[in-house]
């Protein structure tokens, strides 16, 4: 066990953290389920079932358009209510209504590959280059399984229960069949995992320290041509109960927090659970903003929207805190929140307090200016500015030296909150990864 | 501050497509943005917090960090005025204070008006936002320009920076050279006449009416480096405008001749340890900057000779005296035009300090050399930055063959 020290990031710490030993809540039945392809990078939906087919748990939704392996599942039985459909025909949800509980029965003994296809899990999966869904067609050079989430009022797992344990390493066990190099696992100090037949690694340090690309630069950065696939320790465990039963474990623990989520709960519900199941604003509040995932790297969704990937944390702050704020650039009032010594909250003290922070940018976009901001923020062997104008550039080459292939737009969502240029980093990113896979593929 | 919401809220009509004010819709947004902080969200996706801080704050602090040089030069343009005329002794440090101001106040002006108008119709035609950047450009030129220069020289060549070295090169943040330097340089080309010399940096005349009167005999306006430009023999000996001597706590203080800003290097101090503090300025540079010049001074030092009588300064002299240390605190430091990467910004710092002394010394055209040598290596910048980038490229390159 190797222990690895980042010291470039920041932990940012917001108000309304759920306890560590709070223990879930059950969540009401959903009266609706919805799996959003926008959620799976990568993937080009093609139905395999219409509105007012039944479905099984496990059953497959759709599949992908070039890699017809790749399925996504359902995540409960029931009925399709509706394929939401928006501009150009572009599926926006796949909408089911719960009713029963038939589950798709799979036989373990098959390819792990296979089997992880055909369950949909593989899909919870991603690969560098470019962050999406892996190609099924390249084998991995290692694969890369983080068990803790740094992101601001992330949940953490501190200890695996033996059946955990068990599952944990019967899904290391099967993934070290389809990789010729190793499986790791990240994880942070306060951590008591240690799961057999993996490498496993320690990371002390700030946020992004939990992030996949963060850690695979540390341990073996990512070369042109490799691919190396990254997921969560829940889909480890997820896919671990698949092998031991045979069954696709589709329920959730999400973690309601933030400054206006009310008391700081977990809630236990499933996969693609409505928002109105997990978090409803107070009566005539229509100031909050709801996002499906941490505050970095989330999506904003509506009351009447669904749970989004990675199905772990629903954080609510408020949209706008102070309307018209007066000279807020001026402020010499400690509360105003800035990770830079340019405002008080350095003197007062209150940079490593939990603050409540809303949505406002706080400023216009400008071109590059401060020095230093994006490198500071990314615990990588990389110039992030240079890239980040390579990437505006569409310059290929440029973007393939800088390396590109080693990062995710989530690596850059810290960059993007401390940026005081305000440009939109992760989408940048993201667009040059589109690019450039469109370019090479 | 509600009335002034309201006010605000009520005259924005006027400034949309199809107002009779349209044409001025950017100033509008300027002020807007100025006066309140936008109510902007994040979008649906990506990062839905945001830091405190914006370039607006960040320039904001450069100019915090400028008052105490921009104080201490507005007093010493009074100072230098009362000794010249001979009054120093029954004139009292307010009066001196004050005719400082009013003798900056003007360049002041008209330094903003003329940047900030190009900046202002550059933003609408483009219909972009106004930037901030020229808010520190603008306190910056006056402080470089020697205090006779003619206000209309100044108007010129500010507006030919503003329009030739950064809104061609697309405004804030993309400019490749110092644009406060550019504006010093187009004076120091165009009119040599009036940027160097004894009638350049000391104003004798009144400024609107306060501190009248004629210079004493044996009144001398050259600064101390162009005193050591146009020494003889191997003893140096600086002295004031009134003829008396120099000593080094007068340079280090600033009650010497020079440019408004850059005279005080205790003034200039407490603004580097500001910048310092906040983070908006490189250490690695400026630290280079001092080291290169050090280093560089006490190397020609160490072989006086009276053909450079500049090689008979002290090092510490050569620090004090001139534009070295402004220059380094607040030009070197541009990020914007300055090298971006670690190891670059300390190559980079350390040839601005070197070549400057080196100009100073063995240059007899030019008796302070700061500016030329942060304009050169603006230039050389990005070719410093690419070189640490290809490095890292290499490294890069070189894992898949190992």
């Amino acid at each position: 066990m190797a222990t690895i020290k980042l010291k470039k990031g920041f932990d940012l710490r917001l108000k309304g953290q759920v306890d560590a030993d709070v223990k879930p809540v059950a969540g009401i039945a959903p009266p609706t389920v919805a799996i959003v392809p926008d959620d799976f990078v990568g993937i080009i939906p093609r139905m395999d079932v219409r509105a007012g087919d039944a479905v099984q748990a496990g059953q497959v939704l759709y599949h992908d358009k070039n890699h017809e392996a790749i399925k996504v599942t359902s995540p409960v039985a029931g009925v399709v209510r509706e394929v939401r459909r928006g501009e150009r025909r572009k599926i926006l949800a796949v909408i089911i209504e719960p009713k029963g509980n038939d589950a798709v029965k799979f036989d373990t003994k098959r390819n792990p590959q296979e089997l992880l296809l055909d369950s949909g899990l593989w899909t919870m999966m991603r690969q560098r280059p470019y962050d999406v869904v892996p190609n099924p067609d390249v084998k991995p050079r290692d694969i890369v399984v983080t068990a803790f989430d740094s992101a601001p009022l992330a949940t953490r797992l501190h200890k695996l229960t033996a059946e955990q344990s068990a599952n944990a390493a019967a899904a290391v066990k099967a993934l070290a069949t389809l990789t010729a190099g190793k499986v790791y696992v990240g994880i942070a100090p306060d951590q008591d995992i240690n799961i057999e037949g993996a490498e496993t690694n320690v990371f002390v340090g700030p946020h992004p320290a939990g992030n996949a690309g963060v850690q695979i630069a540390n341990i073996k950065p990512v070369n042109k041509g490799e691919v190396v696939w990254t997921l969560s320790i829940d889909t480890l465990l997820r896919f671990g109960h698949l092998l031991t039963t045979g069954e696709v474990d589709y329920t959730a623990e999400v973690a309601v927090v933030g400054p206006c989520a009310g008391e700081p709960r977990v809630v236990k519900t499933v996969i693609g659970a409505p928002i109105a199941s997990l978090f409803t604003a107070p009566e005539g509040d229509d100031n909050c903003r709801i996002i499906s995932g941490n505050v970095l790297t989330g999506v904003k969704v509506a009351a009447d929207e669904w749970l989004r990937a990675p199905y772990t944390q629903l954080s609510v702050i408020a949209e706008v805190a102070e309307r018209d704020e007066f000279m807020g650039w001026a402020a010499l009032n400690p509360n105003r929140f800035s990770i830079y010594r340019l405002f008080t909250t350095w003197l007062a003290g209150k940079r490593s307090k939990p603050v409540s922070l809303d949505a406002r940018i706080k400023g216009g976009e400008r071109a590059i200016v401060r020095l230093d901001e994006y490198d500071d923020m990314l615990p990588m062997d990389i110039y992030a500015e240079f890239l980040i104008k390579a990437i505006i550039a569409r310059d290929i080459e440029k973007m393939e030296q800088l390396g590109i292939y080693e990062v995710a737009p989530e690596d850059f969502a810290l960059a993007e909150f401390a940026d005081t240029s305000k440009l939109e980093l992760q989408r940048i990113v993201r667009e040059g990864l589109d690019y450039l896979r469109g370019e090479m593929e | 501050m509600k009335f002034l919401r309201k006010y605000m809220d009520k005259i924005k009509p006027h400034f949309e497509p199809g107002g009779k004010l349209e044409k001025l819709q950017s100033v509008y947004d300027g002020m807007e943005t100025f006066l309140f902080t936008p109510n902007t969200t994040a979008g649906p996706r990506g990062v839905h917090i945001h830091d405190g801080n914006d370039l607006k704050r960040t320039m904001i602090t450069v100019i915090v960090a400028l008052l105490p040089a921009l104080f201490m030069g507005m007093y010493n343009i009074g100072y230098q005025h009362y000794l010249a005329i001979g009054e120093l002794a029954q004139t009292s440090g307010w009066t001196i204070f004050c005719y400082g101001m009013l003798a900056m106040l003007p360049v002041i002006v008209v330094s903003y008006v003329v940047g900030l108008g190009i900046e202002f119709i550059g933003a609408q035609i483009h219909h972009k936002e106004i930037q901030e950047g020229f808010l520190v450009t603008g306190l910056l030129i006056p402080m470089i320009v020697p205090i006779n220069t003619p206000l209309w020289m100044t108007a010129v060549a500010t507006a030919f920076a503003v329009i030739f070295a950064k809104e061609v090169f697309g405004g804030t943040g993309m400019n490749i050279f110092n644009v406060a330097l550019i504006t010093r340089a187009v004076l120091f080309f165009g009119y040599p006449s009036k940027m160097s010399g004894d009638d350049a940096f000391v104003k004798v005349d009144d400024a609107f009416g306060l501190g009248g009167g004629t210079v004493v005999d044996g009144f001398s306006g050259a600064t101390p480096l162009g005193q050591v430009a146009t020494n003889v023999g191997d003893q140096l000996s600086l002295h004031d405008v009134a003829g008396n001597v120099l000593g080094e706590c007068d340079a280090f203080m600033g009650f010497i001749a020079g440019s408004p800003g850059e005279t005080s290097t205790l003034a200039i101090l407490i603004g580097a340890a500001i910048l310092l503090i906040t983070g908006v300025a490189s250490w690695r540079v400026m630290c280079s900057v001092f080291a290169g010049g050090l280093a560089m001074a006490a190397l020609v030092h160490a072989f006086p000779s009276t053909t450079y009588a500049a090689s008979l300064l002290s090092p510490v002299d050569q620090l004090c005296l001139g534009g070295f240390a402004f220059a380094a605190v607040f030009m070197a430091t541009d990020p914007v035009t300055g090298a971006r990467t670690h190891i670059g910004q300390y190559i980079y710092g350390f040839l601005i300090g070197v070549i400057t002394i080196l100009i100073r010394t063995f240059n007899g055209g030019y008796p302070e050399g700061a500016m030329l040598a942060i304009l050169l290596m603006n230039a050389f910048a990005p070719l410093i930055d690419h070189c640490v980038v290809s490095y890292n490229i290499k490294r890069r390159l070189g894992r898949v063959k190992q």
